[in-house]
């Protein structure tokens, strides 16, 4: 893995990437939250981001590298560090000195990876079909409809849900541990975490609500 | 008291070991958690079987050789104390203690309780030294002005006994608080600086070969240091080695 065989590389590799995803959640979250708001807002927003060359060409395949680079890193650190203790305890009282979600990224983890997988499908393969494969015309006004299609199914509202809870408690671990990673605690440390607790548990919160909001608030048919 | 307790028991480092039962009587909350074990062995050798092997030696917190995992926690219940301080009275009446070697690849078991911990050593001789000239010329270390909060950090960083609880406790056998308290101690001296790269590029490398987990911060591992190291060492060491890298 070249210059990332170190312990500390691949942890401050994994504090960037990670950093970067929170970033651009909160980009994901201003734009739904618009769905909320005004559906035209949502309708331009979606299409400029759709159809923007620099969003569509660069910034996209970037995110989509990201997040493969997150999991596939979080992914070989698991395996490690399961090595790096061959015979485990009779007796392990974990939750006497660290949290849930600190011990247990790997499964929040692989259900929002999961939760990706969900998403791609519903939204970003059928976008894709839409605009590359199909060459359809576009259509500026049709992106608040189809989402709000797809908040029908009182299933696929529930794992989206689920999936937002799980992400609260990586989140919740992980925010404020990319700081530590990446060397950063002194007197403003605390003032950080504060931030990064409230974030962990807002932004999912509210794509909660959006979810919610759609699926109790359908197109009349 | 009367107690239950449960010890790993591993006839050498190659053998199998297994968990086997042991009750005992008249312990006394005054005890510190070794003199019960002396108890057991003692007892162990009147019945003619063979005493369980655990590693101790100053019994007053200071040279980091006792270990054990105990109910799950590496020193026990109680917090900032290593095992041979920690006090029977943590324990009830009817307990049943389980006691396990502290747990990591990098810390294979000897005998029963016992575990080799020179991946430690081997860490520290990477780089936690400075290197000083003795020829005659030697410069007094107070003629070297420091800043007081550094001093303190440094000193509180110095106050690790290497006993290895840190990484008992994290659940990736992680060697990043143990490390980072080496590294952070000459980091903020003014007489660590000669060697300051070189030192946490050397030391991180071999903890790394030494097959000590990647560090995940769930943050365990202050909670369990019996001397209270902090997690700001790790960011220290964390900076110290991005510096290090990027200077090349
Ligand atoms: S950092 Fe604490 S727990 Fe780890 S070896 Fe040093 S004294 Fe023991
Ligand atoms: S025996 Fe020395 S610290 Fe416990």
């Amino acid at each position: 893995m070249g210059i990332l065989s170190a312990s500390i590389a691949k942890k401050v590799a994994m504090a960037l990437s990670g950093l970067f995803l929170v970033f651009f959640l909160a980009q994901h979250f201003t734009i739904n939250l618009s769905s909320v708001i005004d559906p035209e807002t949502f309708n331009n927003w979606s299409h400029f981001m759709g159809t923007n060359g620099l969003v569509q060409f660069v910034l996209q395949p970037v995110l989509i590298l990201g997040v493969i680079f997150h999991f596939v890193m979080g992914i070989v650190l698991e395996i490690q560090n399961r090595n790096a203790r061959a015979i485990s305890y009779k007796s392990y009282k974990g939750s006497k000195n660290s949290t849930w979600a600190s011990r247990n990224m790997i499964i929040s983890g692989l259900v929002i990876l999961a939760f990706l997988g969900l998403h791609f499908y519903d939204f970003w393969v059928p976008e894709i079909v839409y605009k590359y494969v199909d060459v359809k015309e576009a259509v500026e006004d049709r992106y608040f409809i189809e989402l709000v299609h797809k908040f029908e199914s009182p299933v696929r509202t529930g794992l989206y849900c689920l999936a937002f809870v799980l992400l609260m408690f990586h989140l919740w671990h992980g925010f404020a541990s990319s700081f530590q990673s990446v060397g950063f605690n002194n007197k403003y440390s605390k003032a950080l975490q504060g931030f990064t607790k409230l974030y962990a548990i807002l932004i999912p919160a509210g794509f909660i609500f959006i979810a919610l909001y759609h699926h109790f608030n359908q197109l009349p048919h | 008291m009367k107690l239950t307790l449960k010890i790993w028991r591993q006839a050498n480092a190659t053998a199998k070991g297994s968990m086997k039962t042991y009750p005992i009587e008249d312990i006394e909350g005054d005890m510190s958690f070794l003199e019960m074990l002396d108890v057991l062995n003692e007892d162990l050798i009147n019945k003619g079987e063979e005493p369980v092997v655990f590693d101790h030696d100053c019994r007053e917190g200071i040279c980091g050789s006792c270990s054990l995992q105990i109910n799950g926690e590496p020193h026990g219940p109680d917090r900032l104390v290593t095992t041979c301080q920690l006090h029977m009275r943590m324990f009830n009446d009817g307990d049943t203690i389980v006691i396990e070697p502290f747990r990591a690849k990098a810390f294979p078991v000897i005998k029963d309780l016992m575990v080799d911990r020179s991946s430690f050593d081997r860490i520290q001789q990477a780089g936690g030294y400075v290197s000083v000239n003795t020829s005659g010329n030697t410069i007094d270390a107070n003629a070297t002005p420091v800043q007081k909060e550094n001093a303190d950090d440094a000193f509180y960083a110095a106050t690790c006994i290497g006993c290895g609880a840190c990484v008992a406790a994290c659940k990736n056998a992680s060697a990043m608080l143990f490390t980072s308290a080496k590294v952070s101690q000459y980091a903020l001296l003014p007489q660590g600086q000669v060697e300051a790269a070189t030192r946490v590029l050397n030391m991180v490398e071999q903890m790394d070969k030494e097959g000590f987990g990647n560090c995940t911060n769930t943050g365990a591992c202050e909670i369990e240091c019996p001397k209270g190291i902090s997690l700001e060492n790790i960011a220290r060491m964390n900076r110290e080695y991005l510096k290090a890298s990027l200077q090349g």
